[in-house]
C-alpha cells in the first residue's frame, strides 16, 4: 500500500510486476500498466477486460502478472472490480488494491454502464482507462475515444470524410458528474505526475478513477521511439490536459502559458497526415472552446 | 430432521434457502419473476440475518460479472435472474464455468421475446445448455430450497468445480404458496462446510485466473468435459446424503414414477410434473401403463437413466416447453441422441406446450398419454404435436 | 526477485494435468530478444544516474538496484524509448550482431 506519494523514479521500486509481455516494442500502454503496477505493489488483485494488455500478458503459460490478476469480460471490468472488492472485504482480506485496466473502448463505450455502476456503488477499487484512442487490439477501429480527424479502419479519411467526424467523448466529467471521490487525467508524457496521480489513487477509500493518455506508435503512425515524447506533446499542445477532480471540485495541474503548436503534434502522426487547413481549424477551436471552459470554471 | 413449516411463494423459499447457504457475496438485478427473491434476501442483509456484501449492480451482465468476481477470490457466491437476463449475461456464463467457480445461480424460467411476455416456459435456460453449467429443474418449492442447498455442495466439490443453475417455473412456483419445512441453521452449517479452494486469486501466493489459452484451448475444455462427467456421481451422493439428513430423496439425476412396468412414459421438466403426477396416478387407477420420467438434470445428461427406461418402455413423449425454431424440442433433441444408442428404440413423440406461459392442464396431459398409448399399438402419429393451441393451424 | 527469469515449462502429459482454473503468477517460458533489431547500450562514464530511462521503459528491462544501470536482454525488445529520452545521450542504440562497446 502506497502511504507515501510516489512521485519520482528514485522513490519508485526496482521491482516489476508486470514484465515479460508481448506488447508492441514502445507501447504506451505497457508503459501505463507497468509504472501503475510499481505503485500499488504485489499486493494487487488486478482485472483487465479484453484489450491490449490483457492480450499480451495472459497467454497461458506465459503470465505477465507477478500479482494476482484476471481477464474479464470486455464489457465487465467495472462489475468484476465490485466483485472483487466484495468478496476481498466479505472475506476479511487485508491490504491490498483491487485494480482494473480498460483501454478507451472498455471504457468510454462497451464497459462505461459497468464503470458507472461501480462508482455508484462507491467501492474501493481503482479504475484506470489507458487510452491509445482507438480499439487498438482488434485492429485500430474507431472508439468513442478516438479524436476528431484521426484516421482508423473503421473511420477511413478519403474525399469525403476527414476520418473521425466525432469528438473525443469527455469520460474524466462523465466520472466526475458521478460525484466520485478522486479523478485524474494524465499522460505517460508526463510520467511522475502520473505516478503521483495512481498513489494518490491508491489512497482513496472509495472508487478512484486515472485516466492515462497512452500512444500507440503502431495505431497512431509515429516512429516506436518517440512513445513518451507523443504523450509529452499532446499535453502541451493542448489536446490532453492534466486535470483532477477531488472533493467535488475540478484542479487544472498545468497550465501551458502557449500551446505548442497543434499540428506539428497532429502532422508527426500517419493518422492525422491527411488533415487539411479546415480539419486542424475545427480541432483548434475545440480545443480552445474547451481550455476557455477550463480556465474559467476550474482551479488553476 | 423436523425443521421449521413455512408458508411461503418459491421466490421467498430460495430467499431461505439462501440464508442458509450463507453466501458471502449475492449480486442481484431485479427482473420479473425472480424479483421477490432478490428482495427478500436483501431484507436478510438488512437486519442482519444473512452476513453477506449485498451489491446492486446496474446490469444482469454485470450481475454474473460481479458474481465472477466475489468467486474469484473465493467467496462463496449467489445470484439470480430470468429470461432476457440470463440471455444477457449469457457471454459470461461459460466465462464462468471454463474458469472453474461454482457460482450457484436461481432462475426464474420465463420466456423469451419477442413477443414480450412474462410467462413460464423453458426457453431461457434450455438456451444455455452448451454454457458449461450444471442444470436442475425443481418441481415444487419444497425441491427448490432443498435444491439450493444441494447446489453448493455440488458445484464446490473439489473434483466437479463447476457452477449451478437452479430452475424453478416462473410465477407457477415463484409466486404461488406452499407449505415447505427449512432444515435448521445447524444441519445446514454441517451438510455444507465453508467454501475453500485453491482455485483463487490469493494475496500470499499470486495467481492468474480466467487467462487466456491459446495453443492449449482443447485441453482446458477437454478438462472441463472430464470433470463435468464426474458431477453425476457426486449428485447421487449428495442427493442420498441429503435425504438422509433432512428426510426427502429426490432421486439423483431423473425421477421415475410408476415406469417399472410402463408400456409409454412422458418426460416433463419443472412444475408440470406435479401434474402429471396426478393423472399418472388417475390413469393408473383406470388400468393404463402410463409412468413418468422426471427430468431432474439436463446437465450433465442423464445418459444411463434415460437409455435404460428407453429401453424398457414401447413409446416415450417427451414434453418440451421450448421450440428451437426450424426444428424440434430442445429436449427431444437431448433425448433423441441418447436413444438413438439404441438398436430397437422405442416410438416418440415431442410434444410442445406451455409456450408463454400457455397452460397445460390434467386433460392436456392426459391427451397426450392417449396418443402414446395409440402410437404404442402402433398407429401413426404426428411426430411434433402443439398442446392446447387457441386456433386451428396447417403448420 | 525483483524480475520474474524464464522458466523450464514442462507440458502436462495428460489433460487431467492442466490446471483446473488458477495458475501461477510471474511465470514467464520465453523472452523477447529474439524482437531486437537494435539493443540499448548504456556508457556507464556519460550516464548521470537520473533514472529517466528507468522510468520510461515500457518492458521495465532496466534494473537500477546495483552500482550501474543493467539491462536485462532477455526481455528487452530494443524499442529505443530509452536511447530516445536519455537526456545527456548515453544510451547507443546499436544493431544486433555488430560488436558493442559496452563501456
Amino acid at each position: 500500500m502506497a502511504d507515501k506519494l510516489i512521485t519520482n523514479a528514485r522513490d519508485l521500486t526496482n521491482s516489476e510486476y508486470f514484465y515479460g509481455h508481448r506488447a508492441c516494442a514502445g507501447c504506451g500502454g505497457s508503459l501505463a500498466l507497468r509504472l501503475a503496477m510499481k505503485v500499488l505493489g504485489p499486493r494487487s488483485l488486478v482485472a483487465l477486460p479484453a484489450n491490449c494488455m490483457s492480450a499480451v500478458s495472459f497467454l497461458y503459460p506465459q503470465i505477465s502478472f507477478s500479482s494476482n490478476s484476471m481477464i474479464t469480460p470486455f464489457a465487465a471490468t467495472g462489475a468484476v472490480l465490485s466483485g472483487i472488492e466484495a468478496g476481498a472485504r466479505a472475506l476479511g482480506l487485508k491490504d491490498y488494491h483491487v485494480v482494473g485496466f480498460a483501454g478507451d473502448g472498455g471504457t468510454a463505450d462497451i464497459g462505461i454502464q459497468a464503470l458507472s455502476g461501480a462508482i455508484d456503488r462507491g467501492d474501493r477499487v481503482i479504475y484506470i482507462c489507458y487510452d491509445n484512442e482507438a480499439y487498438m487490439n482488434t485492429g485500430i477501429q474507431k472508439s468513442g475515444l478516438t479524436p476528431y480527424g484521426s484516421r482508423t479502419t473503421t473511420s477511413p479519411a478519403g474525399k469525403n470524410l476527414p476520418g473521425a467526424t466525432r469528438m473525443k467523448k469527455n469520460m474524466f466529467e462523465i466520472v466526475a458528474a458521478h460525484d466520485i471521490a478522486y479523478a485524474a487525467t494524465a499522460s505517460i508524457g508526463y510520467p511522475e505526475d502520473y505516478l503521483k496521480k495512481i498513489s494518490k489513487a491508491a489512497q482513496c477509500e472509495s472508487t478512484s478513477y486515472v485516466h492515462v493518455l497512452a500512444p500507440c506508435a503502431t495505431g497512431w503512425g509515429f516512429p516506436i521511439e518517440q512513445t513518451v515524447q507523443m504523450g509529452k506533446e499532446a499535453v502541451d499542445c493542448g489536446l490532453w490536459y492534466l486535470a483532477e477532480f477531488e472533493e467535488g471540485e475540478f484542479r487544472l495541474n498545468r497550465n501551458p502559458g502557449t500551446f505548442s503548436p497543434v499540428e506539428e503534434y497532429l502532422k508527426k502522426q500517419a493518422r492525422f497526415r491527411h488533415l487539411g487547413k479546415e480539419d486542424v481549424d475545427v480541432i483548434l477551436r475545440n480545443r480552445d472552446r474547451k481550455w476557455e471552459k477550463i480556465r474559467n470554471k476550474w482551479s488553476v | 430432521m423436523n425443521g421449521k413449516k413455512l408458508f411461503v411463494s418459491g421466490d421467498e423459499a430460495v430467499a431461505e434457502a439462501v440464508r442458509l447457504t450463507k453466501p458471502k457475496v449475492i449480486s442481484a438485478y431485479p427482473i420479473t419473476p425472480q424479483t421477490v427473491a432478490v428482495e427478500r434476501i436483501s431484507d436478510f442483509v438488512e437486519d442482519g440475518s444473512l452476513k453477506a456484501e449485498y451489491l446492486h449492480v446496474e446490469s444482469e451482465h454485470s450481475a454474473m460479472s460481479a458474481a465472477m468476481g466475489a468467486a474469484s477470490v473465493g467467496a462463496r457466491t449467489f445470484t439470480a435472474t430470468s429470461s432476457q437476463g440470463l440471455l444477457y449475461m449469457a457471454e459470461v456464463l461459460p466465462y464462468v464455468s471454463g474458469a472453474r467457480f461454482p457460482i450457484v445461480m436461481m432462475n426464474a424460467n420465463r420466456t423469451l421475446a419477442t413477443p414480450w411476455a412474462l410467462l413460464s416456459d423453458h426457453r431461457d435456460s434450455l438456451s444455455q445448455l452448451d454454457s458449461g453449467w450444471i442444470q436442475v429443474y425443481c418441481e415444487n418449492a419444497q425441491e427448490t430450497l432443498d435444491m439450493i442447498i444441494q447446489a453448493y455442495r455440488i458445484a464446490e466439490d473439489p473434483k466437479v468445480m463447476t457452477p449451478m443453475m437452479v430452475n424453478l417455473d416462473g410465477f407457477i412456483l415463484t409466486h404461488t404458496y406452499e407449505l415447505v419445512e427449512l432444515p435448521g441453521q445447524a444441519e445446514v452449517d454441517d451438510f455444507l462446510p465453508p467454501y475453500s479452494t485453491e482455485n483463487r486469486m490469493d494475496l500470499d501466493n499470486p495467481k492468474t485466473v480466467c487467462y487466456a489459452a491459446m495453443n492449449d484451448y482443447m485441453e482446458f475444455h477437454m478438462k472441463q468435459e472430464f470433470d463435468m462427467r464426474k458431477a453425476p456421481g457426486v449428485i447421487e451422493d449428495v442427493d442420498r446424503l441429503f435425504g438422509d439428513r433432512f428426510g426427502r430423496y429426490y432421486d439423483g439425476m431423473v425421477e421415475q414414477y410408476r415406469c417399472e412396468d410402463a408400456e409409454v412414459v412422458l418426460l416433463t421438466l419443472g412444475s408440470v410434473t406435479g401434474t402429471t403426477r396426478a393423472v399418472v396416478d388417475a390413469m393408473r387407477g383406470e388400468g393404463y401403463k402410463v409412468g413418468l420420467v422426471k427430468m431432474r438434470y439436463l446437465r450433465p445428461f442423464p445418459r444411463e437413466e434415460v437409455l435404460k427406461i428407453a429401453a424398457s418402455v414401447k413409446a416415450m413423449g417427451i414434453l418440451d416447453k421450448d421450440m428451437s425454431v426450424g426444428y424440434e424440442g430442445i429436449v427431444f433433441t437431448n433425448v433423441n441422441s441418447t436413444i438413438s444408442d439404441l438398436d430397437n428404440p422405442p416410438k416418440r413423440i415431442n410434444f410442445i406446450g406451455g409456450l408463454g406461459g400457455r397452460n397445460i392442464s390434467k386433460e392436456n396431459i392426459r391427451g397426450m398419454f392417449r396418443e402414446l398409448l395409440e402410437l404404442a399399438e402402433g398407429q401413426e402419429k404426428e411426430k411434433i404435436q402443439f398442446i392446447n393451441v387457441r386456433c386451428n393451424y396447417h403448420g | 526477485m525483483d524480475r520474474p527469469k524464464i522458466v523450464e515449462y514442462n507440458m502436462p502429459e495428460c489433460v487431467e494435468d492442466y490446471p483446473l482454473g488458477a495458475f501461477c503468477a510471474g511465470h514467464l517460458v520465453r523472452g523477447n530478444a529474439g524482437w531486437r533489431v537494435f539493443r540499448p547500450v548504456i556508457d556507464h562514464d556519460k550516464c548521470i544516474n537520473c533514472l529517466r530511462c528507468f522510468l520510461v521503459c515500457p518492458d521495465g528491462v532496466i534494473d537500477k538496484s546495483g552500482e550501474q544501470l543493467e539491462i536485462d536482454y532477455d526481455f528487452c525488445k530494443g524499442c529505443g524509448i530509452c536511447a530516445f529520452e536519455c537526456k545527456v545521450g548515453a544510451i547507443r542504440m546499436v544493431k544486433e550482431g555488430d560488436q558493442a562497446d559496452e563501456r
